[in-house]
């Protein structure tokens, strides 16, 4: 069988995504260093391939979840970097006008439910988006994004359970960067391949390298048609390295900086794509270089746009609590 | 007290850092964990260098499993051990509120006294690091509720040192609450040769005053200081009082200063809207009804959830002006 494509098309927009994802986190960490961007700031560098390989096979009808590292799904799905950096700046033009910064970002209209403060807390969210959408047999698929850590919490196992049983359109996606904040993996649990687990729900597991975009892009298409076709979740699992620190700040004390080189020297992502691009003939070095300066003028924009945007009215602080006013 | 001459400054996390380190050097019962506590210190280093001075058997990362270890906590507790559970922000409490509410809090109970807990959830609170929603809660009300637990939350280095160390030595579920705003505050704490502890249900008086009482908790006592250092140029002197543990409560060093003064706002960072400062208010209203000048004053956090824009957090979060601007209107007839 096997999942087609990607087009060359599909496969431009992936790679201009992928630098849309590394530029945007990248000038976000240094707006955090200009005091600009506030609170806690967890980037996806080094992960873009998971995030966008995946989406490719998902609509703005479909749904996603998302974590504490959320910009990259956000990106992936479509969603616009000028409202996102606003909201990293806390401004009323930010999706959730300044009222969520970078923990709480979600874009409705392209599907994205939201990045999410708590470590696993979007296992119910996707698993009952799936229950909405097959009620509505309206043949929609819910991508419930997470990290190694959430794992070890309660709703990963209550969720895929309930998704695996009523097979609902969902794919449960881990994000295995081998690292929960500043602990290693292997410290915390004797499974460290985490898709080996699909087998103690019943459903399929997959395991791809999540440095390369283009196995993430198969995998996941087996995945979502899957859902789509009324079969049910699939555990996927890509293995990925965040390239900087758990959070903006972080030392990193917990690993060494030859095994951050090491993977950054050798698995970006971006990188990677951008060279089977060129060896194919789809691509060459001048076009790479302009589709990321393309990508850095949209960023620019998106610094822009949120500096120039104003601060929410307190008149916002009571808005939003209930959804229609209660007398 | 000790005098003020032979304290050195120390910030919070640091004197929780040494009353946990006494502890566990004190009774080899007494066992850490949680997320990021051992390697790597803590997120807010209160527990750092502790894996190095009490090896891996005592201090433990764990996987990010609130429930899991707060429930394991709970057995290790009926059966011999005196953990302290770290759970990194308050917020995460509720994933842990089964064990906390159904398991820890009642297990002595309900058992008619068979097997007692003694354990300390130590978590951090509060607001002002623009976290947003998930991050940034003051639960304490939730847990004073409960039947079967203690709430401590300091305001002081001095404070959270003794009141730490009564945590670990008492013999039921303690909720032990950090603001994460002044975590690295420093103050006065005694030198270690000089131990001591600070009993539960002790309040505190922050500073003596006869027009008004301020009860204030956790970095609200700050606040309270500031206000009352303005309204005393405006001539109304105000007594602060710290009730340290939230439950048990010192109803008696409460009343005897409402008694005094006539006149009492209460300063908790929770959500107003059934709180800690209604809980307090009413206990006033209960007893010194007919002593009062005027009603009783409550000032809790916005009854919304915490924003992240700084415009914004800043609005919902009680403060100096706020406290300033209530006290006045007491005084108006
Ligand atoms: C329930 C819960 N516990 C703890 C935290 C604090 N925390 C935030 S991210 C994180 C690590 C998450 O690791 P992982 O799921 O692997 O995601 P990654 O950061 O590697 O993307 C922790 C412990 C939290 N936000 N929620
Ligand atoms: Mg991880």
């Amino acid at each position: 069988m096997g999942i087609k494509g990607p087009t060359t098309e599909q496969l431009l927009d992936m790679y201009a995504a992928m630098w849309r994802i590394r530029l945007f986190e990248e000038q976000a960490e240094y707006q955090s260093g200009q005091g600009k961007v506030l609170g806690a700031l967890h980037t996806y560098i080094g992960q873009e391939a998971v995030g966008v390989g995946i989406c490719a096979h998902l609509t703005d009808a479909d749904y996603i979840t998302s974590t504490h590292r959320g910009h990259g799904h956000c990106i992936s799905k479509g969603a616009d970097v000028r409202r996102m950096m606003a909201e990293l700046f806390g401004r009323v033009t930010g999706y959730c006008k300044g009222k969520g910064g970078s923990m709480h970002i979600a874009d409705f209209a392209v599907g994205m439910l939201g990045a999410n403060g708590i470590v696993a807390g979007g296992f119910g969210l996707a698993t009952g988006a799936g229950l909405a959408a097959q009620v509505r047999e309206s043949g929609q698929v819910a991508v419930c994004f997470f990290g190694d850590g959430a794992v070890n919490r309660g709703p990963f196992h209550e969720n895929i359970n309930l998704g695996a049983v009523w097979r609902l359109p969902v794919v449960y996606v881990c994000e295995n960067n081998q690292y929960a904040q500043w602990t290693p993996q292997e410290e915390i649990t004797l499974v460290t391949d985490v898709a080996s687990m699909s087998s103690a729900y019943g459903i399929p597991g997959a395991q791809v390298d999540g440095m390369d975009v283009l196995s993430v892009y198969q995998a996941a298409g087996e995945a979502v048609d899957r859902a789509r076709r009324g079969e049910g979740p699939t555990l996927l699992e890509c293995k990925t390295y965040r390239f900087h620190g758990h959070n903006f700040g972080d030392p990193q004390q917990y690993r060494t900086k030859e095994e951050i080189s090491d993977w950054s020297g050798q698995h970006d992502p971006i990188q990677g794509l951008g060279d089977h691009l060129q060896r194919e003939g789809v691509l060459t070095a001048e076009e790479a270089e302009s589709i990321r300066n393309s990508v850095q003028e949209e960023i620019a924009g998106a610094v822009r746009f949120a500096d120039e945007s104003p601060y929410p009215g307190p008149e916002e602080l009571t808005r939003d609590v209930f959804s229609t006013p209660v007398a | 007290m000790s005098s003020p001459t032979e304290a050195r400054q120390l910030t919070f996390s640091q004197a929780v850092n040494e009353a946990i380190r006494e502890e566990m050097d004190r009774d080899h019962r007494v066992v850490l964990f949680g997320e990021d506590v051992a390697a790597a210190g803590g997120v807010w280093k209160v527990t750092e260098g502790l894996l190095d001075r009490f090896g891996a058997e005592r201090v433990l990362d764990t996987p990010i499993s609130e429930a899991g270890i707060a429930g394991l906590g709970v057995g290790a507790a009926m059966t011999g051990l005196r953990p302290i559970v770290e759970i990194m922000f308050g917020d995460f409490l509720p994933l842990a509120s089964d064990q906390i509410v159904n398991q820890a809090a009642k297990t002595y109970y309900m058992s008619g006294g068979m097997t007692s807990v003694p354990m300390v959830f130590l978590t951090s609170m509060g607001a002002g690091r623009r976290l947003a929603a998930q991050h940034s809660q003051s639960l304490q009300a939730w847990f004073a509720h409960i039947p079967g637990l203690k709430v401590a939350l300091p305001s002081s280095p001095h404070d959270a040192k003794g009141l730490m160390k009564t945590a670990i030595r008492d013999e039921n579920p303690v909720i032990f609450l950090q603001d994460k705003v002044d975590i690295y505050q420093k103050g006065p704490v005694p030198d270690p040769s000089h131990e001591y502890t600070i009993p539960f249900g002790r309040a505190d008086v922050k500073r003596e005053g006869e027009d008004l009482t301020l009860i204030a908790t956790s970095s609200m006592v700050r606040q309270a200081l500031d206000a009352a250092s303005e309204l005393a140029a405006e001539g109304i002197e105000s007594e602060v009082i710290d009730p340290r543990t939230l439950a048990p409560l010192d109803e008696e060093t409460l009343l005897d200063s409402v008694r005094k003064t006539a006149r009492c706002l209460v300063i908790d960072e929770g959500y107003q809207r059934y709180g800690a400062g209604a809980e307090i208010a009413a206990l006033v209203g209960e007893n010194l009804f007919y002593d009062l000048e005027a009603p009783v004053r409550r000032l809790g956090a916005m009854d919304v959830p915490v924003p992240f824009s700084p415009t914004l957090e800043d609005l919902t979060i009680p403060g100096k002006e706020q406290i300033v601007e209530i006290a006045r209107q007491m005084f108006e007839d």
